[in-house]
């Protein structure tokens, strides 16, 4: 039934630019609709933009040019945000960790306990609640950050290149994580990675950026058929979508270089 | 052979070092036939300390409650500036200044000065308090504002008030920071009193351990002087342990410096 209605745009940037109090230009003329349900990768070298992008639609900073318009308002409540690092308190336990936002909102211990505790079995988690995050595996705590950015269940989860620092392994187990969580969640995902890879395995759209200034310069739509799994990652579909996504990635450096 | 317990290790070569050194100097003063009010063997130093209580101990006593004033005097100014300093950019801009001529400026060089102002037992604390002062001000400031970036933007993105941040980002951030500058800011004060303590001399109240030090010396009774100075650096190691144990307790799972080195 969802699928037949027209893809509602969550976020609409329109002819965005950002440039930095010291001159630098992070983004420039940046067009771009956030379709509710998708799962978006900005894809692209180190320096384009990736991060601006996500801190723009977070609104934790303002575009200097362009117009960018949002289908939500309490922004707080809407986003979840996660980060390279797991950015846990260390001093907090997994459960107050996840309990934050909640707690920011002005909720009881008592009352978001349900909900917290669901997020933490939703990542898998439900029995490391009283463990403090030095006390977790690099991958747990990535997977506490992510707990915390869905407590709010938030339409957007914007997660800013989060399995960077992880190995091979534990990335493989969070992208599938990942996309279950997506499909019972129904939230829509931009995700910022450096992998061609991590970027064919997941998304439903690629777009492709390049830097100085900051821009936009491929779109690459995947079709969202076949299941994601084992298998997927040696199919000929995943290979022809790497594929193109490297060539796109190819050319927007190789733009930069000329 | 089963292997030493942990602490064995630990604690072993530095307790034997020190008792090394002990028996060494006993040796020599016995050995060399060393009268005592040249150098008194550390067997006649702890005769004395048992002797003496009666006068060292109240002084102990009395120097101690002066140090404990000071600093808590200073946790509270310290800290306070601190969080005036965190949330208001220009007060830092004016008053730092102020605290950077307060530090650089040797206590000792405060002192008599500060003896003719103010009472000798004001005086004392407040040369006490100056000491202390600023390691706590700079660590807890320096703390308050060194929150993550990431999670300063995400008390951002939930829209928390200023205040809340403050109480549940900043402030923890700061913790381990404070605790730090607290140990540096417990000797310090110590070493506050004690020069004050000095300065005084004949002028002052005469019930600090450095008084009595002092006076002792006066009287050649260099065993006493002994004694006084052990008593001295006895206070100065509890007070850090004291303190590091506090922190340690504070931190407790959280932190990387609460953890022993075994991991
Ligand atoms: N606060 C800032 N002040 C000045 N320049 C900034 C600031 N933040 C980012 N930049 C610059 O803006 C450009 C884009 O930065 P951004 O962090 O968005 O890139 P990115 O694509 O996320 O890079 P990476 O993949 O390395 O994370 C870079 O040239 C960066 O140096
Ligand atoms: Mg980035």
């Amino acid at each position: 039934m969802l699928e037949m209605t027209r893809p509602q745009t969550l976020v609409a940037l329109r002819g965005i630019g950002k440039t930095y109090a010291n001159g630098t230009r992070a983004l420039e003329g940046v067009d771009l609709d956030i379709r509710a349900g998708e799962f978006l990768t900005l894809l692209g070298p180190s320096g384009c933009g990736k991060s601006t992008i996500l801190r723009l639609i977070a609104g934790l900073d303002a575009p200097s040019g362009g117009v960018l318009t949002r289908a939500f308002d309490n922004l707080g409540a809407e986003i979840g945000f996660v980060f390279q690092e797991p950015t846990l308190m260390p001093w907090a336990s997994a459960f107050d960790n996840v309990f934050l936002p909640l707690r920011l909102q002005g909720q009881s211990r008592r009352t978001a306990a349900p909900s917290v505790e669901e997020a933490l079995s939703l990542v898998g988690l439900a029995d490391f609640a009283a463990a403090y995050p030095r006390e977790l595996s690099g991958g747990m705590r990535m997977r506490v950050s992510i707990a915390r950015a869905l407590v709010l269940r938030p339409l957007l989860l914007l997660m800013d290149e989060p399995f960077a620092a992880l190995d091979e392994i534990a990335r493989f187990r969070l992208n599938d994580d990942l996309l279950r969580l997506q499909e019972e969640l129904g939230a829509t995902i931009v995700f910022v990675t450096h992998s061609v890879y991590e970027s064919a395995y997941l998304s439903s759209r690629i777009v492709v950026m390049a830097a100085r200034p900051g821009r936009i310069t491929a779109e690459i739509g995947v079709d969202n058929a076949a299941a994601r799994d084992e298998a997927y990652r040696v199919s000929a579909a995943y290979a022809a979508t790497c594929k193109r996504a490297a060539g796109a990635l190819r050319d927007a450096v190789h733009g930069e270089d000329l | 052979m089963t292997p030493a317990p942990q602490w064995a290790l630990r604690y072993g070569p530095p307790a034997l070092v020190m008792l090394a050194l002990l028996a060494g100097w006993e040796a020599f003063v016995r050995l060399d036939d060393v009268p005592p009010y040249i150098l008194p063997s550390p067997i006649l130093v702890l005769e004395t300390l048992a002797a003496d209580r009666a006068i060292l101990l109240p002084a102990l006593f009395e120097t101690l409650k002066v140090t404990f004033a000071a600093l808590a005097a200073a946790v509270l100014g310290g800290v306070g500036l601190a969080l005036l300093f965190a949330q208001w950019k220009w007060i830092e801009r004016s008053f730092l200044p102020v605290a950077v001529v307060l530090q650089v400026t040797p206590i000792v060089a405060i002192a008599p000065l500060l003896l003719i102002y103010l009472e000798p037992a004001t005086a004392v604390l407040v040369c006490a308090f100056l000491a202390a002062f600023f390691p706590i001000l700079s660590n807890t400031a320096l703390g308050l504002a060194s929150a993550d970036r990431n999670l300063v933007d995400l008390f951002e993105l939930y829209r928390a008030s200023r205040w809340r941040t403050l109480l549940l980002l900043r402030l923890p951030s700061a913790l381990p920071y404070f605790l730090g500058g607290l140990r540096i800011g417990g000797g310090l004060a110590l070493i506050g009193a004690i020069v004050a303590e000095l300065a005084a001399g004949a002028a002052g109240q005469g019930a600090g351990l450095a008084f009595r030090i002092m006076e002792a010396g006066y009287r050649l009774n260099i065993p006493r002087m002994f004694a006084g100075l052990a008593l001295i650096s006895l206070a100065g190691i509890a007070i850090f342990a004291a303190l590091s144990a506090l922190s340690a307790w504070l931190l407790g799972r959280w932190h990387e410096s609460a953890l022993g080195p075994e991991r």
